[in-house]
């Protein structure tokens, strides 16, 4: 296909066509960097790179750029995530240097969690600039400039992802928002948990029909339910989370012990469609505190083994 | 209709509860009044439409005030009743009366705490 | 206006613990219409900060003044025959009012009796809500009369993010998604390509991220600058 942009295998496996799978990793509440490489085991060879969460639901962690480091020095692949909540532009630009300059070739760029869902809501949030500003910045670094036009003496080259949330509100803008991320310069997308397949269905149609796809690589967000109670509560409490009844109904339907199997069933069912879905360049698996889970869920879901390019 | 009431209840007319004021409360407490009520309409008969519901949320606002002090908010208190209920007056008086001499005296005296014997 | 709440009388006591006589001075300007530090609110005070020493056995004396406005050198001169006859003086103004207190009357002690809060208005009785966040460069045209910096949990500036939901914002149930509201007009106006694109981000100068402002009308100057 088209010339590499930052040579991140993430990059390499979904120019050569191939459909993508992709981890989540959380930093630890602490230094424990020995936990955090015991974690990244379950993920190595299962998937193309790992998004490693950058304060994620504002609870303080690792920091994702130490995480990510750690991650490159195993051998695997980060998608560095960062938000626009903790840091203003001067540090966003110095940390996307620094990310790159320890081996990083992937960024997420989020807004972030308001700091008020998480343990240090007496906080003050930056904002300096948004995500679709942080998509719009990493891309001019990488073009070899700084915000204010400057120069930069060895551009920071970054796979460009952002994320998409296609059951928020209202829905008839969130594809018209996804158009902007493009715009921006977004090279991948990674979307909220989907749960919702009639709803992803058509957003996908909205996604294609506007010729978006072929802009950008869609990457659907999948995370496992561990039982009934996790979906409750997510449908509940998590902004942004679309959760159909039926879902938690066929997890209450089966024995409590079954529900685990039966939320890894759902998520299997999930990729399927997605294999075949127009506009789906791969698939982004959050198993939420359940890496260990991953193997099993990857090699069961037919993605094995992870193409080497 | 011969009704007797306290006389330990003074009594300050106004042309509706809703004349009566947030500072008029605290002045009552501040002076000494071991407590104060206000008797107004019955919610809804209002010749002025909301004069007693805002003295209600007046008499609510010093009860806040005064639990923030320290002193009991019981000691103010809102009524509603109308002018052809002679016997409920009494009755609210009286009413009044014992739950605030169960409460004893007013700690607004000026006088230390500690040394009261 | 500006609007603000009162502190509790607990940190105002404990302000004027060791006073026993004190001004306070309200504000006629935005704390009145606010319903927060006017005559009324003064009068509230003092007669609270009364009971209180009365109770505990210390009495204080207190008078009250509430000038035109405390954000003007003009009215706080007002003040300037009786101000040092005080242990201290309590403002009921917002933010502004003690400071030019305590710059024009350098040996007295000045202590903000509000909790100053936001640029906002009354949108209904008893109710304020922040419209502005005195950014310095308004946008709002942009966004069809509804201000996303001073409005959403984020200033985004390409919203709504991904955790607006049934119009409100990810932070409360009670607080609306600003983003939504504006998504929402610009659709129903046939608008929506206002929305398309990429906005530069923000020259953050001219609020107070420059550092503190000053504005200066030449021509209501009078002398040097």
């Amino acid at each position: 296909m088209s010339e590499l942009k930052s040579g991140s295998n993430l990059e390499k496996v979904l120019n050569a066509g191939h459909f993508a799978f992709t981890g989540e990793c959380g930093p630890p509440k602490g230094a424990n960097v020995e936990h955090l490489v015991e974690k990244f085991k379950f993920l190595k060879g299962n998937v193309d790179a790992v998004n490693i969460t950058d304060n994620q639901t504002a609870v303080v962690r690792m920091s994702s750029m130490a995480a990510s480091a750690l991650m490159v020095q195993e051998g695997m692949e980060p998608n560095f995530q960062m938000v626009c909540r903790d840091r203003n532009r001067l540090a966003i630009m110095s940390d996307i240097l620094g990310a790159y300059a320890l081996g990083i070739r992937n960024m997420l760029c989020l807004s972030g969690d308001h700091q008020t869902f998480g343990n240090h809501p007496e906080a003050k949030n930056v904002h300096d600039i948004d995500s679709m500003q942080l998509i719009r910045l990493v891309k001019t670094m990488r073009e070899g400039k700084f915000m204010n036009g400057d120069d930069i003496d060895v551009a920071p080259k970054m796979f460009i992802g952002a994320a998409c949330n296609p059951f928020a509100d209202p829905y008839e803008f969130r594809v018209h928002r996804l158009a902007n991320k493009i715009e921006a310069g977004a090279d991948f997308i990674q979307t909220q948990c989907i749960f919702n397949m009639e709803k992803f269905r058509d957003f996908m149609k909205k996604v294609v029909d506007m010729g978006l796809h072929e802009k950008c690589y869609i990457l659907a967000g999948v995370t496992p339910m561990k039982n009934a109670g996790m979906a409750n509560f997510m449908s509940k409490f998590v902004p942004g989370m679309d959760i159909p009844d039926d879902l938690i109904k066929r997890l209450k339907s089966v024995d409590k012990k079954d529900q685990s199997e039966e939320g890894i069933k759902f998520a299997l069912e999930q990729v399927e469609e997605f294999k075949g879905m127009e506009g789906v360049a791969g698939v982004h698996m959050m198993a939420i505190e359940w890496e260990h889970m991953v193997p099993e869920i990857a090699k069961r879901a037919g993605v094995l083994p992870r193409p080497q390019v | 209709m011969r009704l007797s009431y306290p006389a330990n209840v003074k009594i300050i007319q106004v042309p509706c509860t809703g004349r009566v004021d947030i500072i008029h409360l605290l002045n009552a407490i501040e002076d000494g009044a071991d407590g104060v009520y206000v008797a107004g309409c019955l919610e809804g008969e209002c010749h002025y439409i909301s004069g007693n519901l805002k003295a209600r949320r007046k008499v609510e606002y010093v009860q806040k005030t005064l639990k923030e002090l320290g002193i009991e908010p019981e000691r103010v208190a809102m009524y509603n009743l109308s002018s052809a209920q002679g016997a409920r007056f009494a009755e609210i008086a009286n009413e009044v009366v014992t739950k605030i001499k169960e409460l004893g005296p007013t700690p607004v005296t000026n006088k230390k705490q500690n040394n009261a014997a | 206006m500006i609007v603000a709440d009162r502190k509790s009388l607990e940190e105002i006591l404990e302000m004027v613990e060791d006073c026993k006589k004190i001004l306070i001075v309200g504000c006629k300007g935005c704390v009145t219409v606010c319903n927060v530090g006017g005559v009324k609110e003064v009068e509230i005070l003092s007669s609270s900060l009364k009971i209180a020493r009365k109770k505990a056995g210390i009495e204080i004396e207190i008078d009250m003044h509430t000038l035109e406005r405390q954000c003007d050198n003009e009215y706080i001169e007002q003040i300037k025959e009786t101000v040092n006859d005080y242990d201290a003086v309590v403002s009921m103004a917002c933010g502004v009012g003690p400071q030019f207190l305590s710059e024009m009357y350098k040996d007295q002690k000045f202590f903000p009796a509000l909790d100053t809060t936001f640029f906002g208005g009354a949108t209904e009785h008893g109710v304020w809500e922040e419209r502005c966040a005195g950014c310095g460069t308004c946008i709002i045209h942009k966004y069809d009369g509804l201000c996303p910096v001073a409005r959403c949990a984020k200033s985004l500036l390409h919203g709504p993010c991904g955790g607006s939901s049934n119009s409100a914002c990810e932070i409360s149930k009670d607080t609306e998604c600003v983003w939504d509201s504006i998504v929402r007009k610009k659709m129903e106006q046939g608008r929506l390509e206002d929305l398309l694109g990429v906005t530069e981000a923000r020259d953050w100068r001219s609020a107070r991220d420059g550092g503190p402002r000053r504005s200066i009308r030449e021509e209501l100057v009078q002398g040097n600058i």
